[in-house]
């Protein structure tokens, strides 16, 4: 039974983890119909400042919130530099754009930070939560990042439903021609989508490093299984990336506990097959009409 | 035949303005004029090669032994080179891709011409090629991996060195076996022939029924803890986990134990033990808990108390003359290196491989064949002087290295291992030498001689 | 058709002859049937090849070959990804099953070595199939994410079960025996290059024939194709299925070049690395595939010789290379979206403008006349536009 607990655990905070990048994910592509897949290596970057900056003597928190403001900059500096140039051209390009942008931004942190791994300290404590007698698989730190996703997913929803500049995101990644007449500043507003989504992908990374084997290649595999995450919650909603997150990393878990580690991938292909089988643009996608 | 003599001498024509062409187009490199005797050797040269990972996920630490080999034959090369020939060493990078080690192994024979393959890494990486350069008749040496592969008399070219994961496995085995009498065993390894080979040796050494789990893990698909294989343990009382692990992964064990307070006697591999490599793994967990000063006690908290296991003096004995001339060496011929690593598990094992064929090509002679090589090495390799605390094990008929280790423990009251990322756990020894083989035999006590770095390695040091 | 063609065809009501003479070569004209036409150039290309290979050192023919081979696998792909709009990032996954294949046949079996390759092409068609009825529903990106998946879950099943599969050590493939006197690895390269040849043979007439007015149709826009009277599901399948034959036979031949069939030769990278150097040759294009395959062979291959350059280490240099390489992708997709093949075809057209006029009025197209812009221009599209739904 407490095996069961603890990989629901571990599920669940694995889960959290994938719904913070899905939500980055969720973010530019409602803005901007680009899949990026350099996410997960800007938030790489983004940890390895963050740990540099540790190094040099920095209290943890203001290196917390310094990767946090880096990645917000460097969301924005990548759709303006790289992704704007691309829009009006065919679809594929800039996905193509952003595998290039991880293979660049892989091979610099490698050139420069070196191969071997390093440590990443954890924002709080990692050992287990006592309940009831036993320590289970949920720590401070476990907790901690429930609370930030949480929190993350509820400032997104406040700023995109309450807020001015919420709505006009949403109008400019929903219409942007008409909202362009309309006195839309939709090319900045599509800036700033990416550096939220820069900057969520950082908490992500900072999230994940104490607990993995910190080296230049981290976040890829975080970054597919938040992927699969987010398609399964449909990649236009936050909601779909908080839900889609949850799902896949309980799936993960159950399957590595109770059938093996090497078939993990296997179980999110089964887990996205059936339910885009069911609903073929996410749990939570709007249907939309077939206009004939 | 006359059809025959026509398409072969319009392939001549076509060949000799095309290959024209072509060499004028610099595609194809002119190799030196390789000597008569074998091919990638001349008068003043030995031409060497090897794919490492040096980029891609499982490069970390890996990527530091094929510069601190190159480092040992720079020593030689100052020092005049063997029988007045110096050595190159071609290492390219093959991402631990099979698929990319095919091809590359293919450039640095057909193309570089290398007379040896020596120290490549891997084992799917390594197999992919064996067939291949035994076919060219290459000698596949001194291969890093401890696959039960490599001594197979369908490849006569291939020799392993480290000693294989079977006889780890069966020392391991024979120590828990002895001291840790009644209690529970676990396994947690990884999920190929490294964890396979390794389970192999434990089971002929401990009895069924002790065995409560066995887990492994996936290296292509390593990015977080393994929770749920600690989990399984834990739940079957597992007081003993004896782990085939990369270093990554045993971080990746021992900090979800310890966060679910599971602390049972770990026995690891010499693959997954080494403390400058995993202790930096383990330092930021134990730096948020504990918030001690020195990394020694941070990594303490975990890594106290793994049993592991050595077959050449630990890079922690600073006294010991073997560690002295290597740290010289490093230190010496590739300072960038030591400063960035200084000497830990993966420099230590290149200097060792390096130095080990560097004994071979002494003991082939001036003539120096590739037939010749092989034979050297299953005749006098026993006597090679190398760091391993036992001698290497090659003949005619047996193709592995080092087939004995040492049981160690690491512990605060060892003295540390000094790097330039900190200061890590030593490790003192448990047991004397013991000795073994792949097959059924038993895991006896060595009772040679170690042997003594050589005057003329010390005395330029 | 331009008035030049009309005129060439028409004949004289008076005296029954052509209006234009022909010319003194008579009827040897380049073949206009897409078929001949296509069996003409790849006879030339064998031709051609046969010397080249004849002349190149074992290495350089153990690269043709590779080129060749990642030909195949991208040919494949720039027609379910670049003509029929279909974004797959598993290709892996479908190379991996033809390896496999191949190499099991060989370890129990003695088959025929065709019969095994074509055993291969069944084998990876089959499981392009299924993954075609299941991608029917599903568009873009949640296509893309589940291609992704696929390639990262197939190839670990052989680790799972790896006393089928061989494991780690994988499974060892032979080459059937060079005849007499010919080095194995030019036999290896000439076997390759055949199977390229008759791969782009049957691709091209593929897509000059209805499926490929299908397959265009479907990615231009769906409706419209379904209302066109193009059954779109099937089309879609018929793309897949085609496309990961090609990927078996390319991973069959990639099995045979490296020896030995492992989970580690198909890690992830590879089925996003095929995408990249499909998208940078040119998606759509089928020729101008080679450009992708030529960047695959070469760019590991570079970072050696840059080493040497530079003096620099070889893992400094490697992750140079790789640096690099990531850097041009960026830059051709931003500098010339339709990639080398587009780009070298807008120059072909923009220098041949200046030419003579007649060229113009020669210059018939190549294809038949369709209103959706021809392969090279269009790229696929990842979503519906919302506005124009």
């Amino acid at each position: 039974m407490s095996l069961f607990i603890n990989i629901t655990l571990d599920g669940v905070t694995q889960g959290m983890i994938f719904a913070a990048l899905a939500l980055a994910l969720v973010l530019i592509f409602r803005a901007t119909r680009v899949i990026n897949f350099a996410q997960g290596a800007m938030a790489m970057l983004t940890t390895f400042i963050a740990s540099t900056l540790l190094d040099r003597g920095l209290n943890y928190w203001w290196a917390f919130v310094a990767a946090l403001a880096i990645g917000f900059v460097l969301g924005a500096l990548v759709q303006m530099v790289l992704i704007r140039p691309l829009e009006g051209k065919p679809d594929l390009n800039p996905v193509i754009v952003t595998i290039g942008l991880v293979i660049v931004l892989e091979g610099v942190a490698g050139a420069v930070y070196g191969n071997s791994s390093r440590g990443f300290p954890a924002a709080f404590s990692q050992s287990g939560l006592v309940v009831g007698g036993t320590r289970i698989a949920f720590s401070h730190f476990d907790v901690f990042i429930l609370v930030a996703v949480l929190l993350l997913m509820a400032a997104n929803l406040v700023l995109f439903r309450a807020t001015t500049l919420g709505l006009r995101m949403r109008a400019s990644a929903f219409a942007r021609e008409v909202s362009r007449l309309l006195g839309v500043r939709v090319g900045r507003l599509l800036t700033l989508g990416w550096g939220l989504a820069g900057l969520v992908g950082a908490l992500a990374g900072l999230l994940i490093a104490p607990t993995s084997a910190f080296g230049p290649y981290f976040m890829d595999l975080d970054l597919i299984y938040a992927f699969t995450a987010a398609v399964i919650g449909g990649l236009e909603s936050p909601v779909g990336a908080l839900v889609g997150g949850l799902v896949t990393g309980l799936c993960i878990s159950y399957v590595g506990g109770y059938l093996g580690s090497g078939l993990e991938p296997l179980g999110a292909l089964v887990l996205l097959m059936v339910t885009l089988m069911a609903r073929p643009q996410g749990i939570f996608s709007r249907p939309s009409a077939r206009v004939v | 035949m006359k059809e025959k003599n026509q398409s072969s001498r319009r392939r001549w024509v076509a060949g000799i303005s095309a290959g024209t062409m072509v060499g004028t187009l610099g595609i194809g490199v002119m190799a030196p004029a390789a000597s008569a005797q074998a091919p990638g050797v001349t008068a003043t040269s030995i031409t060497i090669g090897a794919t490492v990972p040096l980029t891609g996920p499982a490069a970390p630490g890996y990527d530091e032994i094929a510069p601190a080999m190159d480092a040992v034959f720079n020593w030689v090369n100052d020092h005049g080179g063997v029988y007045g020939r110096k050595i190159k060493y071609i290492y390219l990078d093959d991402q631990y891709n099979p698929a990319e080690t095919a091809t590359l192994t293919r450039k640095l024979v057909l193309q570089d011409d290398i007379f040896a393959d020596v120290g490549s890494l891997g084992t799917p990486t390594q197999a992919a090629v064996q067939a291949f350069l035994n076919s060219e008749q290459v000698p596949q040496l001194f291969i890093e991996s401890g696959c039960n592969c490599w001594s197979n008399p369908k490849y006569p070219d291939s020799f392993g060195w480290q000693p294989p994961y079977t006889v780890e496995g069966k020392i391991l085995g024979a120590y828990i076996a002895s001291h840790f009498g009644g209690e529970k065993v676990g396994y947690l390894t990884q999920d190929d022939e490294f964890g396979q080979d390794f389970v192999k040796g434990l089971n002929m050494e401990l009895a069924k029924p002790t065995v409560v789990s066995q887990q492994t893990y996936d290296a292509a698909t390593l990015s977080g803890p393994l929770s749920n294989q600690v989990a399984a343990l834990k739940a079957a009382g597992a007081q003993v986990v004896a782990m085939a692990t990369i270093p990554a992964a045993t971080a990746l064990t021992m900090l979800p134990a310890a966060s679910i307070g599971y602390f049972p006697q770990y026995v690891i591999s010499n693959v997954g033990a080494d403390s400058p490599t995993v202790g930096p793994l383990l330092e930021a967990y134990t730096k948020a808990s504990h918030g001690t000063a020195t990394q020694v006690k941070a990594a303490a908290a975990l890594l106290n108390g793994v049993i592991t296991d050595a077959y050449e003096p630990p890079e922690s004995q600073v006294s010991n003359p073997w560690v002295k001339v290597e740290t010289k060496l490093l230190k010496d011929y590739a300072p960038a290196l030591y400063a960035k690593t200084g000497l830990d598990g993966n420099t230590e094992y290149g200097v060792a491989l390096a130095y080990t064929f560097v004994q071979a090509l002494q003991a082939a002679g001036k003539n120096l064949t590739r037939a010749g090589l092989i034979s050297a090495i299953e005749k006098s390799g026993k006597s090679f002087v190398t760091p391993g605390f036992v001698p290497l094990s090659y003949s005619s008929t047996v193709h592995y290295g080092f087939q004995g280790a040492e049981v160690v423990k690491l512990t605060t009251t060892a003295p540390p291992s000094v790097t330039p990322t900190g200061s890590w756990l030593g490790g003192v020894n448990l047991t004397r030498v013991e000795v073994t083989n792949v097959g059924s035999g038993p895991v006896t006590t060595y009772t040679g001689d170690i042997a003594l770095p050589p005057s003329s390695l010390v005395s330029t040091s | 058709m331009a008035p030049a063609d009309v005129a060439r065809y028409q004949v004289s009501p008076e005296t029954g002859k052509p209006l234009r003479p022909r010319p003194w070569w008579g009827r040897a004209r380049f073949p206009r049937q897409p078929l001949a036409r296509h069996l003409v150039l790849a006879l030339l290309g064998a031709v051609v090849l046969y010397f080249v290979t004849s002349a190149l050192s074992p290495y350089n023919n153990v690269l043709v070959g590779e080129i060749a081979l990642y030909l195949i696998a991208l040919a494949g792909l720039s027609l379910l990804t670049g003509t029929t709009g279909q974004i797959s990032l598993g290709q892996g996954a479908f190379m991996a099953v033809g390896a496999y294949t191949v190499a099991l046949l060989m370890t129990h079996t003695h088959m025929n070595f065709v019969l095994e390759l074509l055993a291969a092409i069944g084998a990876a068609a089959t499981l392009g199939l299924l993954v075609g009825i299941s991608a029917t529903r599903l568009k873009g990106p949640y296509l893309a994410g589940a291609t992704l998946l696929l390639a990262l879950a197939l190839p670990p099943i052989a680790d799972k079960w790896s006393t089928t599969f061989g494991g780690d050590q994988g499974l060892t493939t032979i080459v059937p025996t060079a005849p007499g006197g010919i080095n194995p690895e030019e036999w290896l390269a000439w076997i390759e290059l055949a199977g390229a040849l008759i791969t782009l043979v049957l691709l091209a007439n593929l897509l000059t024939s209805r499926f490929g007015r299908s397959f265009r149709a479907v990615r231009d826009n769906e409706v419209a194709a379904s209302l066109s009277g193009v059954h779109v599901a099937r089309t879609k399948v018929t793309a897949f299925a085609v496309s990961a034959g090609c990927a078996g036979l390319a991973g069959a031949f990639l099995g045979l070049s490296t020896g030995v069939v492992s989970t580690g030769e198909f890690p992830l990278t590879l089925s996003i690395e095929l995408l990249a150097a499909m998208v940078l040759a040119g998606a759509g294009s089928l020729f101008g595939m080679w450009w992708g395959a030529i960047l695959l062979v070469y760019v590991p291959q570079w970072s050696t010789s840059v080493s040497g350059d530079f003096g620099l280490g070889a893992g400094t240099s490697a992750y140079l290379a790789t640096i690099i390489f990531g850097v041009v992708l960026i830059v051709v997709m931003i500098a010339a979206p339709s990639g080398i093949q587009g780009g070298l075809r807008w120059l072909w057209e923009h220098v041949s403008k200046q030419w003579s006029i007649s060229r113009d009025e020669r210059a018939a197209p190549r294809h038949a006349t369709h209103f959706p812009p021809s392969a090279a221009d269009h790229q696929p599209n990842l979503v519906h536009d919302p506005l124009n739904e």
